[in-house]
């Protein structure tokens, strides 16, 4: 049984494909890396595997369980750093974090204790009383974080977890996550754009363009395959300019020929 | 602490901490208490009615419920904008229990702002029985829970804000003008007063009215059972549309 697996992932927005028939495994207690540029649908993806959106057709499984008919169950096996905020602003940070606790049924007597360790982790516990809304958005991503680690989930989902972080906080975070990974069995499902990171990291990389995933692989093997130095060249070299554009035509092509088809009709 | 409390009190957090929504939420119901109250009080005791604050007061409150209610259950649209929804929606609990939690605080808000419109009615003039006051919390709750259903109810079939002006117009401004808020219901033309029948807040106000000294139009024990049916079914409504909710 893997952490993650997706059978043939569709999800269709009208005529809009974003996700095209996917299909991958993540191991226990790996690091997954998921990569992919600006709209290739790799938000979308997540949304699927933790019971936000339905998929069009296809399965997944968390743990073994259908995120479509187990979606309870589901949601017991992982936790989840978004990528666009989702802190409540009129709370204050340590409410946040609270609220979360409560959610996530940690033990009432570790609450406390949990929180303050989280928050000192981001340096955030002198600022703990303060209300959301006054911090800077490097504060409220830090306070995002904390808030994803503070039960220990099996599986973690971190959508460009440290985007717009300095590298000290980078640096910081990552170590934290790999102690967890390696500690605790976690197993880390991450997007970002910061290939060095993702090479540093992971332990299997998928590469995902216009819906599709056009590479599967460790970062040795996606280099040997595109013949580069460097994760980020492998990356261009599978994703690049070249591609898109044609790729880009295509889909205009497709739409020209379904208008068309819709006015024949 | 459990899922429902924390997010019934998180409701009553945001809405103490917002000044300004307790204090503008106040303005409407004391202009409507004022001008309505003072302007047509002479005619309406010369047409044989007797005190119209008596009769009005009542339908004021009930309006200041409404829109709290409904305002409340809105709020979802702003937390799926925001991302908050998200949050809630991912974590390991009931959605019921998240919908749940949200609607008794957004009623309990409600009822605290309903609370405060009778007090303010009291020094404008209001008189009321104060003997059945128990029965009258108790309509003025399901009045809040109805509404916070409602709104919960819409707002997890939208997306942004964009439709809220319609619902104003369209639902929430019609359901106070015609549930006899502000007028008698006897003796209006036979179409106007089957729409009232379709009201909810129609047994609100007269439940409220009732318990609170004055005449009711259908009966505190009619008005009670098709509240609280009304009620129950916005509740299951609400409730499943909210655990649909995709974003």
């Amino acid at each position: 049984m893997y952490a993650i697996e997706t059978k043939e992932l569709t999800k269709k927005f009208g005529s809009l494909t974003a996700v095209d028939n996917i299909s991958f495994q993540v191991k226990h207690g790996s690091i997954f890396a998921f990569l992919g540029p600006n709209g290739a649908g790799k938000s979308t993806t997540i949304k699927m595997l933790t019971t936000l959106l339905s998929p069009t057709s296809g399965m997944v499984t968390l743990n073994g369980f259908d995120v479509s008919k187990d979606s309870n169950e589901v949601r017991r096996n992982f936790g989840i750093v978004f990528q666009d905020p989702s802190l409540d602003d009129d709370l204050t940070a340590y409410e946040n974090m609270e609220l979360h606790a409560v959610l996530y049924k940690v033990p009432q007597n570790e609450i406390k204790e949990r929180i303050e360790q989280l928050l000192n982790f981001v340096e955030l516990w002198d600022r703990r009383d303060n209300l959301v809304k006054t911090f800077s958005g490097g504060m409220k991503r830090r306070l995002e974080i904390a808030r994803g680690l503070l039960h220990h989930p099996k599986i973690l989902f971190l959508d460009e977890p440290t985007i717009g972080l300095d590298p000290q906080t980078r640096n910081h975070i990552w170590s934290y996550l790999i102690k967890m990974n390696k500690e605790e069995g976690t197993t880390i499902f991450v997007t970002t754009h910061y290939m060095e990171e993702a090479d540093k990291v992971a332990d299997q990389i998928a590469i995902i363009d216009h819906g599709k995933i056009v590479a599967q692989g460790t970062s040795a093997e996606l280099k040997e395959k595109t013949k580069t130095q460097s994760l980020e060249e492998a990356f261009i070299a599978l994703t690049g300019h070249e591609i898109r554009h044609e790729e880009a035509a295509k889909g205009l092509h497709m739409r020209h020929w379904r208008s068309a088809a819709r006015r024949g009709s | 602490m459990n899922t429902i409390t924390i997010l019934w009190l998180r409701q009553l957090k945001k809405y103490f901490r917002s000044k300004s929504r307790i204090i503008g939420s106040m303005g409407q119901p004391l202009l409507f208490l004022i001008a309505l109250g003072f302007g047509f009080g002479p005619i309406y005791q010369k047409a044989g009615g007797g005190n119209y604050i008596d009769f009005l007061a009542p339908g004021i409150i009930a309006m200041s419920i409404l829109f709290t209610a409904i305002f409340s259950g809105i709020e979802v649209i702003w937390d799926k904008q925001f991302g908050f929804l998200k949050e809630t929606l991912v974590a390991p609990v009931s959605r019921y229990e998240i919908v749940l939690g949200r609607t008794l605080g957004g009623a309990t808000v409600a009822l605290f702002q309903g609370a405060i419109v009778f007090l303010i009615s009291m020094l404008i003039g209001f008189s009321p029985n104060l003997v059945l006051l128990p029965f009258a919390i108790v309509f003025a709750l399901l009045i809040s829970l109805f509404f916070t259903a409602l709104g919960t109810a819409i707002a997890s079939m939208l997306d942004d804000m964009q439709g809220f002006q319609l619902i104003m117009n369209f639902l929430v401004m019609p359901v106070f003008f015609l549930s006899g808020a502000l007028f008698p219901l006897t003796g209006l033309p036979s179409a106007i007063y089957s729409i009232t029948l379709f009201d909810p807040l129609s047994y609100g106000v007269d439940g409220l009215r009732g318990t609170l000294g004055a005449v009711t139009q259908f009966g505190l024990l009619t008005d009670f059972t098709i509240l609280g049916v009304m009620t129950v079914i916005a509740l299951g409504i609400g409730s499943y549309l909210f655990s649909k909710i995709q974003v």
